[in-house]
C-alpha cells in the first residue's frame, strides 16, 4: 500500500494548473479529494510521476443559479451537495445521491469534479448526471469546453475529457419546481459502491399527469446512463402503481448489463427494475 | 465488601488503545533500523526458471536482497506443529522464501532489505523473475480428482493427512427409520484482524541475544519454533508482544516472514522490521474454514436422534501451517455431536493441498464448521419428520442431571443446563407468538423466519496429556505468577497472550478478588518471554478457564504464604485466622487484625518470620486442566427475506450463552457481540473468492464484505452460569461462542421464512442473488 515515487505541485489557479500540467509532459494527475486517485495508487494501478493538486483554487468553488442552470464548482464536496440549501431546493436527487457516496469521511473530502472525471462504473453522481443532462465545463490550454453529461462516460474509468483538461464546473438545468428528485440505490455490502444505482427527478402536472420524468441508471452497465425507455413509458400518464411497475420494468433497457462475481447480469437486469420501481415510487407515488 | 468478581470493570486497557497510546510491533522504532519488503507470486503455481535481483541491489537505499536460493541450508523451513494421529499426514518442506516453486498467490519469492520501507517497496519492483507457470488446482475435491495438478511432489493425489474417529457405523444407518443427507460448503474466509502482522529482530552482538517483537498470540510457541528454524537457543531468544490488535486465529502461526526478519537481522547485524499491508494480508496471512462437508443424520419419527456422520475434504492450502492440521479434524471432529444424545457419531476427514494461500485456525476453529452442520440437519430432520425444531431439539439435549457425560466421541462434558438456557431464550423471543405473526405476515407476502441454535463448544484447551494424545505438539497447561510487592501492590504475570479480549482488566478482577487488594493495585503483565517463564498462549477461548485458573490457584498460594506470616504477626496459631476483604483478622477477635499489605511488608523485611519461611511474597503456579471445559447456550435469530431482491433483514438477535461464573458481564458481552458478528458475517456476507488460475478475486475491502456495525439490529444477550466442577473458578469461556452459535442460526432462519416455497439449503454467504435465485426455483418448483 506505499505508492510509487511521484513528485507533487499545488496550483493556485486553474491558468497555472494547466500550465503545470504542461510543464510535467503531460504525465501528470489532478489532486483534488483524493479518495479515487490515491487506493489506486497505493495499489500501484496508477503511477502518474506527478500530482499537480488543485484544492487550493478558489474558482473551482462554490454553488450558484445562473439563470435556469444551477452551476456547481468541480472542488464541491459530496457534503455539500448533500446539505447546500440550493442544491437541496433545486437539484434534490444530487442531494440525495451525494448523502449515499461512501462515509462522512469520503463525503467531506470526496468532490463532483473527482467524483465524475474518475467515471468510476458503480459511482452515484453518474447517475444524476445523465439523467438530468448536466454539462460539464472544461477549462483546456485553448479555451474551455463544454460536454454533456450523457456524452461523457465513456467505460470503466474512461471518460470523454480531453487529456489536456481539467474539469471546473458541473451546470445543471434546473428541474420544473414540482419535480421530486431522489436517488435510490442498492449497495455493495464490501464497498458500498452501488450494484445498481437509479436516480429520478420526476413530477405530475395538475391533472395529476407525469409532465417531467428523467432516470439515470449507474453501476448495472460499464458506464452510467439514461434510462429513457423508462421515461417514455411514464411522460403523459398518470404515475399508478401498475404505470410505475411496467415503466420501472424497462430499466435495464437501455443499458449494457453486466455481471460480476456478486450480481450476474441475470439478477443485475431485475435489480434495476427492483431499485427503479422504489425510486419512482418514492418520487411519484 | 462485595467481590469485584461478576462487576462490569471498565478495560483497563481501552484509554491506551483508543487514544494511540498503545505500542504494537510496527510502533517499535530502533536506531540504525532496516525495512524489508517482500516480494510475492503473481501465479498460483508457477517453475521459478530464473531471478534477476541485480537492478534491485543497485537501488537506492537497498541493504540486501534475499531469494529462496540463498536461505538453503542458512536457515531452517516453516514447521507444522499439530500432527493428528494415525492420520498418515505429510508435511512437505516449506521453505521462508520458495526455492523452485511457488504454490500460491502470495507465496514469498524475494525480500528486500532497505533503509526505509518506501525505498524497500520500490526495489521490489526491480526483481525479474522468470516464470514457468504450471496449471493450479483451487478447490480441494478436484484437487482429490485423478490427473489433478500436483502441488507437491512428496504429496500424491494432493492429500495432506486422512483421519477418522467415531463409532458410527453403516449397519447403524441401514437400520435407521430416517435418514437425512446433505452437502454442506464451509466456505473460505479471511481473517482480517485490524492490526495486520508485523515483525521486527533486533540482535544484539554483544550478548548474543536476539529480540524479536510479533504480532503473536502465543509468544512463548513463537520463540520455541523460531528458536528451531533460525538456530538461537531459547534462552537468547526473546520474543515480545504486548499490543496486538487482534488475531481471531491468524495470529497462532509462525509465518515464512517472520522468519525471514529474523534472519535478516541476523545476517545484516542491524535491526529490521516488516509489516505487511492489507493487500498481503489478504494473500499471505492464513485464511480460515474452507470444508466440504457430506453430511448423513439419522433419527426415528418420534424425533430422537440416533446417529451422525460427516465426511470433511478440508482445503489446507498449499501447506500445512502451525496448527492447521487440527483444525478440521481433532476441533471440529469431536464436537459433531453437539449437546444432544447421540449414541453414534462418526467423521472421515482428508486435509488437501490446493494452490491457495494456507488455512489455519479462525475465530471458533472447527467447531463453528461441526456446530453449523448440525444445527443444520437437525432442522432438515425436524422438516423432514414434520416436528417443530425447537421441540425436536427440547427432545434430544442432554439433561442436566446427565453430567458428567461421555459421549460418543470420547469426550465428557463437564457440567450444564441446557434446557435452561433454550427456555430463557424462547422466552426473551416470545416463541409461540412470533410463530403466529409469521402465519400472518407469510400471508400478507412478507417472509420471516426464526433460527433457533442450541451448541456446546469445546474450549480451554485443554489438558497436556490430551494435548499429546491428539498430536498438538506442545503442552496446554499455563504459567502463573502473582508477585507482591513490599507496598502490597501486586504485578501478575500470565503464559497467555490476549490481544484485544480484555484480560488485562478480567485477570487483575481475579487477583484483586483472590487478595481483598483494589483492582488498580493489580497490574497484568502478558506477551514478553522473557518476563513470563513460558505459557502457551490465547487461542481456544483457554485463556480465562486456563490461564485464570493459573493465576486463581498462584494468588491462593500467596494468600497461604500471608497468612503464615499473619498468624505469626498476631501471635495466634494459623487455623486461627481468617482472611476475608484484604484483612487478616484473628477468629473471634476481628479488633486483632493485620492488613494484606501489612503482612507484604513484613514478608519483605523479613525481621521476623516464622520458622521455615522464606522472606518475599510470590506465588506461582503451572496449572494443567483436567478436562476442556464446556461452555453451552442458545442463539434466536428473526430475519425477514425480501423477496425481490434476496436481501435478509436481521432483525432480532438473541443470545443466551453460559460461560460458567461471569468476571465481568461487560467484556462477557462484548465477546458475545464480536463473535455474532463474525459469525453473521460468514453466514450473509463473507467468502473469499479464487478463479480458477488461483488468483484472490475477493482481494481488498472493496469486494470482501466485512460485517458493518449499521448491518446489525442491537444484540439481545443474557448469560446462564453453570460452574465447571473442575475449575477453580468454575469459569469456562466466551471467546467463540458466538462465531459457533451464529451462523447456523441465521441460516436456519433464512430457511425457516423460505420453507414453504420448498428451499432446503443455499450456500453460504447468502448473497441476494443466491436467495433470489432460491425464492425464485422455489416458487417456479412449488
Amino acid at each position: 500500500m506505499i505508492p510509487s515515487a511521484f513528485a507533487y505541485e499545488r496550483a493556485a489557479s486553474v491558468k497555472e494548473a494547466l500550465e503545470l500540467w504542461r510543464a510535467s509532459g503531460g504525465s501528470a494527475k489532478w489532486l483534488a479529494g483524493g479518495h479515487s486517485l490515491l487506493p489506486l495508487m497505493k495499489l500501484r494501478l496508477s503511477a502518474p510521476p506527478k500530482l499537480i493538486d488543485i484544492s487550493g483554487i478558489d474558482e473551482l468553488r462554490g454553488v450558484a443559479r445562473v439563470g435556469d442552470r444551477v452551476v456547481i464548482g468541480a472542488l464541491t464536496t459530496h457534503r455539500e451537495l448533500a446539505t447546500h440549501p440550493l442544491i437541496r431546493e433545486t437539484l434534490p436527487a444530487l442531494s440525495d445521491a451525494a448523502r449515499q457516496v461512501g462515509d462522512l469521511q469520503v463525503r467531506n473530502r470526496g468532490t463532483i469534479g473527482g467524483n465524475l472525471a474518475h467515471a468510476d462504473t458503480a459511482s452515484d453522481l453518474p447517475a444524476v448526471a445523465v439523467s438530468l443532462g448536466a454539462e460539464l465545463l472544461v477549462a483546456t490550454p485553448d479555451g474551455d469546453v463544454v460536454l454533456p453529461a450523457q456524452e461523457f462516460f465513456l467505460g470503466p474509468l474512461v471518460t470523454a475529457m480531453p487529456e489536456n483538461g481539467l474539469l471546473k464546473a458541473v451546470s445543471f438545468p434546473v428541474p420544473p419546481g414540482n419535480a421530486r428528485g431522489v436517488y435510490e440505490k442498492f449497495p455493495h455490502p464490501a464497498s458500498g459502491y452501488a450494484v445498481v444505482g437509479v436516480a429520478v427527478t420526476a413530477g405530475v402536472d395538475a391533472q395529476g399527469v407525469v409532465d417531467f420524468v428523467r432516470v439515470g441508471v449507474t453501476g448495472a452497465a460499464d458506464a452510467a446512463y439514461r434510462a429513457q425507455a423508462v421515461e417514455e413509458a411514464l411522460l403523459g400518464r398518470e404515475p399508478t402503481p401498475d404505470a410505475l411497475r411496467a415503466a420501472a420494468a424497462k430499466a435495464a433497457d437501455d443499458g449494457a448489463i453486466a455481471g460480476d462475481a456478486f450480481a450476474s447480469e441475470a439478477y443485475r437486469r431485475h435489480l434495476c427494475t427492483v431499485v427503479a420501481e422504489r425510486a419512482l415510487r418514492r418520487a411519484l407515488g | 465488601m462485595a467481590s469485584v468478581l461478576g462487576t462490569a470493570v471498565k478495560r483497563r486497557e481501552d484509554p491506551r488503545l483508543i487514544t494511540g497510546r498503545g505500542r504494537y510491533t510496527d510502533d517499535v522504532q530502533l536506531p540504525g533500523m532496516l525495512y524489508a519488503c517482500i516480494l510475492r507470486s503473481p501465479h498460483a503455481h508457477a517453475r521459478i526458471k530464473r531471478i534477476d535481483v541485480s537492478q534491485a541491489k543497485a537501488a537506492p537505499g537497498v541493504v540486501a536482497v534475499f531469494t529462496g536460493q540463498d536461505l538453503v541450508g542458512r536457515m531452517g523451513t516453516i514447521p507444522t506443529a499439530w500432527l493428528p494421529p494415525d492420520s498418515g499426514i505429510r508435511t512437505t518442506a516449506h521453505p521462508a522464501l520458495a526455492v523452485d516453486r511457488v504454490r500460491y498467490v502470495g507465496d514469498g519469492v524475494a525480500m528486500v532489505v532497505a533503509e526505509d520501507r518506501y525505498q524497500a517497496r520500490d526495489a521490489v519492483d526491480l526483481i525479474r523473475v522468470e516464470y514457468e507457470v504450471l496449471p493450479a488446482v483451487v478447490d480441494q475435491e478436484e484437487a482429490l480428482s485423478e490427473g489433478a495438478p500436483q502441488v507437491h511432489d512428496d504429496a500424491p493425489g494432493n492429500l495432506a493427512f486422512h483421519w477418522k474417529a467415531g463409532n458410527a457405523t453403516d449397519e447403524v444407518f441401514a437400520q435407521a427409520e430416517v435418514v437425512v443427507r446433505q452437502r454442506f460448503r464451509q466456505q473460505r474466509l479471511i481473517p482480517n484482524p485490524m492490526e495486520p502482522r508485523s515483525a521486527v529482530a533486533d540482535f544484539n552482538a554483544s550478548t548474543g541475544e536476539l529480540t524479536m517483537w510479533l504480532t503473536s498470540q502465543n509468544p512463548h510457541i513463537h520463540r520455541l519454533l523460531l528458536s528451531g528454524i533460525l538456530g538461537i537457543p531459547e534462552h537468547k531468544l526473546r520474543v515480545v508482544a504486548v499490543d496486538v490488535g487482534g488475531g481471531f486465529g491468524a495470529k497462532i502461526a509462525c509465518y515464512p516472514d517472520e522468519a525471514l526478519v529474523g534472519f535478516a537481522a541476523l545476517q545484516l547485524g542491524r535491526p529490521v522490521k516488516w509489516t505487511e499491508d492489507r493487500r498481503e494480508n489478504f494473500m499471505a496471512t492464513t485464511h480460515g474454514r474452507d470444508m466440504i462437508l457430506d453430511v448423513e443424520f439419522a433419527g426415528r419419527r418420534d424425533g430422537t436422534f440416533t446417529a451422525i456422520r460427516v465426511k470433511n475434504i478440508a482445503n489446507m492450502g498449499a501447506y500445512l501451517s502451525t496448527a492447521a492440521p487440527g483444525v478440521p479434524t481433532i476441533l471440529f471432529g469431536l464436537i459433531v455431536p453437539g449437546p444432544y444424545r447421540i449414541p453414534y457419531a462418526g467423521v472421515d476427514v482428508r486435509g488437501v493441498f490446493t494452490n491457495t494461500t494456507p488455512t489455519d485456525a479462525y475465530r471458533g476453529a472447527g467447531r463453528p464448521e461441526a456446530t453449523y452442520l448440525l444445527e443444520r440437519m437437525v432442522d432438515l430432520f425436524a422438516r423432514e419428520i414434520g416436528m417443530d425444531p425447537v421441540e425436536v431439539r427440547r427432545r434430544n439435549l442432554i439433561p442436566a442431571d446427565a453430567f458428567p457425560y461421555n459421549t460418543a466421541m470420547g469426550l465428557q462434558y463437564d457440567s450444564g443446563n441446557y434446557e435452561e438456557a433454550l427456555d430463557k431464550a424462547l422466552a426473551m423471543l416470545g416463541y409461540e407468538k412470533f410463530r403466529e405473526e409469521q402465519e400472518k405476515l407469510r400471508a400478507e407476502g412478507r417472509y420471516l423466519g426464526v433460527g433457533v441454535t442450541t451448541y456446546v463448544e469445546i474450549c480451554g484447551l485443554g489438558p497436556s496429556q490430551v494435548a499429546g494424545a491428539v498430536g498438538f505438539q506442545g503442552g496446554l497447561w499455563e504459567s502463573a505468577t502473582v508477585r507482591v510487592h513490599p507496598s502490597g501492590k501486586v504485578t501478575a504475570f500470565t503464559g497467555t497472550s490476549p490481544h484485544g479480549q480484555g484480560e488485562e482488566t478480567t485477570f487483575a478482577q481475579i487477583v484483586s478478588a483472590k487478595l481483598g487488594v483494589p483492582v488498580e493495585d493489580v497490574e497484568v503483565v502478558h506477551g514478553d518471554t522473557h518476563r513470563i517463564a513460558m505459557g502457551w498462549g490465547t487461542y481456544g477461548s483457554r485463556t480465562t478457564p486456563v490461564g485464570g485458573s493459573a493465576l486463581a490457584v498462584a494468588a491462593d498460594r500467596v494468600v497461604e504464604k500471608a497468612k503464615k506470616i499473619a498468624a505469626h504477626m498476631l501471635e495466634v496459631a494459623e487455623e486461627d485466622v481468617v482472611f476475608a476483604d484484604g484483612v487478616f483478622a484473628v477468629q473471634g477477635a476481628p479488633s486483632r487484625r493485620a492488613t494484606f499489605q501489612e503482612v507484604a511488608l513484613q514478608a519483605y523485611l523479613a525481621w521476623n518470620l516464622p520458622a521455615g519461611v522464606e522472606p518475599a511474597l510470590e506465588g506461582s503456579a503451572f496449572y494443567d486442566p483436567t478436562n476442556f471445559v464446556y461452555p453451552f447456550g442458545t442463539h434466536i435469530c428473526v430475519v425477514e427475506v425480501l423477496p425481490d431482491t434476496g436481501e435478509v433483514k436481521i432483525l432480532r438477535y438473541i443470545a443466551v450463552d453460559d460461560p460458567g461464573p461471569v468476571i465481568n458481564p461487560m467484556i462477557a458481552e462484548g465477546q458475545v457481540h464480536g463473535g455474532i458478528v463474525q459469525g453473521i458475517g460468514q453466514a450473509l456476507w463473507e467468502g473469499a473468492l479464487y478463479d480458477e488460475q488461483g488468483q484472490l478475486v475477493s482481494g481488498t475491502f472493496m469486494d470482501y464484505a466485512m460485517p458493518k456495525a449499521r448491518f446489525f439490529p442491537a444484540f439481545e444477550t443474557a448469560f446462564t452460569e453453570t460452574p465447571s466442577p473442575h475449575t477453580p473458578l468454575g469459569v469456562k469461556g466466551i471467546g467463540e461462542t458466538g462465531t459457533i452459535a451464529a451462523t447456523p442460526t441465521v441460516v436456519n432462519a433464512v430457511m425457516d421464512a423460505l420453507a414453504h416455497l420448498g428451499v432446503r439449503d443455499i450456500d453460504m454467504p447468502l448473497t441476494p442473488e443466491r436467495v433470489w435465485r432460491a425464492i425464485r426455483d422455489g416458487r417456479d418448483g412449488a
